[in-house]
């Protein structure tokens, strides 16, 4: 189909020109502008000139440092115990104050453990962003391999002739079509600790013998609540990558297979599987990438609590270039949240590379 | 080894009969190719003598066993397919020892089986090869290979030729022939090439819209052709078809003729024909001779000729208008509108009722 119109270079960039601008606009621009406001003490309103600020900003975010904090000990040496015998140790602000330790200064206690007698805290120039991480991580680990599994799963299941199939496969899509705000919003009635769904059923089921969880309002159950919820809402479109992989795979190769002697187990190992690697790969990169991009959840369910267990990198972003008009540091925030992505999509890459 | 009985085997898919009633028997260690058009069932029936596809009814032996019930792995049959079926992502070594490995196989047993399956096969050298490395002919030979390492009782081939060029295809038949000699398994063997089946099998069974249109060995077949359709489709060029009018009829014989054909005596073979009513006169393009002359029965005009070399085939218009197919075995000259004048052996010759 040579004409005039294909053969001509330029009508071709005329063609792709509104294209390239939209991506240019919003996606190329703002990606070296994020690089550039990182470098700085942008805000989103200030009547202070813009200073650069070269990786401050990085280190006011990663900075973290191990302390040890030695048990007080009476003029004797001995250690001082309160009343249930358990060790007094100086406070933490006695270092994160001093003058002693200009390098610790406001930093504040992220986490510690007790190592003999003496107490590791481990503290951050910015816990809130550290806990995201953590949270964004944890989430990433859990959600990628759960609802890739389950995806699969429930993509052999559909894979068969029968009779309605196809009321199956749009009832698993369903919560794919539906916004993942409306979603979050059904949700959090469902995880409603006083009389939610879920506290229904558990109880019903128990016959009263459950005590009411407020799911969402607990640091311990809010995170794998948000976890479940993801899980199931998305669950839907990765088994319909996963089906699309799996009818790619030759039908005579599973006769094969079977004529072989092969039971369902080894036509999996042996066939399906190895003929799913491309597809694998796929689910796994997206996955991923929407795991760490988790934010639409958080915002309608959790606003990052109850006490910062669920505070996620670009809820931290959006919260801190907007909410707080902190241009510079939801930048950082962005930046460090691609290196992080690209790393990851990379080892994955290499890990699922054809051997 | 064993023998393989299908006893009124039919298949439907809802209402549509695929297969309408087949009765065959293949004696232990025989080479049965089954033949057809596209569309007759023969790759239907294969498949169901395999188990993957389920009879509507009928009785299915192998080896003296009622296999209706089992799976294909309990039937003791191996299949090589038409797409070769061999694992991407597995080498050759793996391919082959494929069923080993389901089985659970020693390693020590794997290696051995592989080793042999490659002497057979001539294939030492690509044991180490993935199938994307191989040419069709080698694919096929891996997949020939994974099925003769579980040394099964019967041998099952789907068209395993139909993907290949003509020169391969050539080689490939010629190591299935010495394949089947070595092994002396039974094999069933499913083909729409006439050549293959001519040359490879002790029977063929020629398939029509899912019916047998005749058992048996293929000169046998190519000699007397049970009806019509097995004349035409054995041979090539295909058989001449005239239509012609019985003049006379005795015990064994009728006398025959038309417009282009001088009347000829040709045996009946207990087919039924009428006096006075029509005929369909069979002859090979092979049989036919060009006279001189006054001493042909058939009358026509050249109307264009190939020459291969070997054979010089002619395609000629005869006096009634119709075409008829001549094969000399020499090289000669023909030039369009010549009028030629041709002879045959009547005993050669077969006469087939108008309608079938």
């Amino acid at each position: 189909m040579a004409s005039k119109l294909t053969l001509s270079n330029r009508t071709g960039w005329t063609f792709a020109l509104p294209g390239f601008a939209l991506i240019f606009t919003f996606i190329v621009l703002p990606f070296f502008f994020a690089i550039g406001l990182s470098l700085t003490n942008q805000r989103l309103l200030s009547p202070n000139p813009t200073q650069f600020v070269g990786l401050e900003n990085y280190r006011q975010l990663l900075g973290f440092a191990v302390v040890t904090l030695e048990p007080e000990r009476d003029e004797a040496g001995e250690v001082v115990r309160d009343e249930a015998g358990e060790i007094q140790y100086p406070r933490l602000r006695a270092i994160t104050r001093s003058d002693d330790y200009p390098q610790y200064r406001g930093m504040r206690e992220w986490f510690r453990w007790q190592s003999g007698e003496n107490v590791m805290v481990v503290i951050a120039r910015d816990v809130v962003f550290m806990k995201a991480l953590v949270n964004t991580f944890l989430f990433v680990l859990v959600v990628a391999p759960v609802q890739g599994g389950l995806a699969l799963m429930l993509a052999l299941l559909i894979n068969q002739k029968l009779r309605g199939i196809s009321i199956f496969r749009t009832i698993y899509f369903m919560p794919v079509v539906v916004s993942i705000v409306v979603v979050s919003l059904l949700w959090r009635f469902i995880y409603d600790g006083q009389n939610g769904l879920l506290n229904s059923i558990l109880q019903g089921l128990s016959f009263g013998l459950f005590q009411p969880v407020d799911w969402l309002g607990d640091p311990s159950t809010a995170l794998p609540a948000i976890m479940a919820m993801s899980i199931w809402q998305a669950v839907g479109f990765h088994m319909v990558i996963w089906l699309a992989g799996l009818q790619t795979i030759s039908p005579t190769l599973y006769e094969a297979a079977a004529i072989e002697g092969a039971s369902k187990w080894q036509t999996f190992r042996y066939v399906t599987w190895p003929g799913l690697r491309n597809t694998a790969v796929l689910v796994l990169v997206v996955i991923t990438m929407q795991g760490f991009a988790l934010f639409a959840q958080i915002d309608v369910m959790t606003n990052g609590g109850p006490r910062d267990s669920t505070q996620t990198l670009v809820f931290q972003a959006v919260e801190r270039g907007y909410g707080k008009q902190d241009i510079s540091g939801g930048s950082t925030i962005s930046v460090i949240l691609f290196a992080i992505v690209l790393a990851i999509s990379l080892i994955q890459r290499w890990l699922t590379r054809e051997r | 080894m064993a023998e393989v009985s299908l006893k009124g085997i039919k298949k439907s898919y809802g209402r549509v009969d695929v297969i309408k009633g087949v009765d065959i028997h293949i004696n232990d260690g025989e080479f049965v190719v089954f033949v057809g058009p596209s569309g007759c069932g023969k790759s239907t029936l294969l498949r169901m003598i395999a188990g993957l596809e389920e009879m509507t009814e009928g009785i299915l032996e192998i080896g003296g066993r009622v296999v209706n019930e089992l799976q294909p792995k309990e039937r003791g049959v191996a299949m090589v397919f038409q797409s070769y079926a061999i694992f991407p992502h597995m080498t050759v070594r793996e391919n082959i020892a494929f069923g080993l490995t389901i089985a659970g196989a020693s390693k020590q047993e794997k290696e051995q089986k592989v080793a042999e399956a490659a002497r057979i096969l001539q294939m030492e050298h690509l044991l180490d090869r993935r199938p994307s490395q191989l040419s069709g002919g080698q694919r096929q030979r891996v997949a020939i290979g994974r099925a003769i390492t579980r040394k099964p009782a019967v041998f099952l081939f789907d068209e395993p030729l139909s993907n290949l060029d003509a020169a391969l295809r050539m080689d490939m038949r010629m190591e299935i022939g010495r394949l089947r000699r070595q092994l002396g398994t039974t094999m069933i063997y499913v083909t729409h090439d006439q050549v293959e089946a001519m040359t490879l099998a002790d029977r063929i069974v020629v398939l029509k819209d899912g019916q047998v249109m005749q058992i048996g060995a293929p000169m046998e077949l190519y000699h007397e052709p049970a009806n019509r359709f097995v004349a035409g489709f054995l041979g090539a060029p295909s058989m001449n078809f005239l239509t012609v009018d019985v003049l006379d009829l005795d015990g064994e014989a009728a006398t025959v003729g038309n417009r282009a054909l001088e009347p000829i005596r040709v045996a009946t073979r207990r087919r039924p024909f009428r006096k006075d009513g029509k005929a369909i006169l069979g002859i090979r393009p092979q049989h036919l001779r060009a006279v001189q002359s006054g001493k042909g029965m058939l009358h026509g005009v050249v109307a264009h000729a190939e020459r291969l070399g070997s054979e010089t085939v002619v395609d000629l218009t005869l006096r009634d208008d119709r075409e008829l197919i001549a094969a000399f075995n020499e090289d000669k000259i023909f030039q369009p509108g010549d009028a030629l004048e041709l002879a045959f052996d009547t005993a050669l010759a077969h006469l087939f009722p108008e309608e079938g």
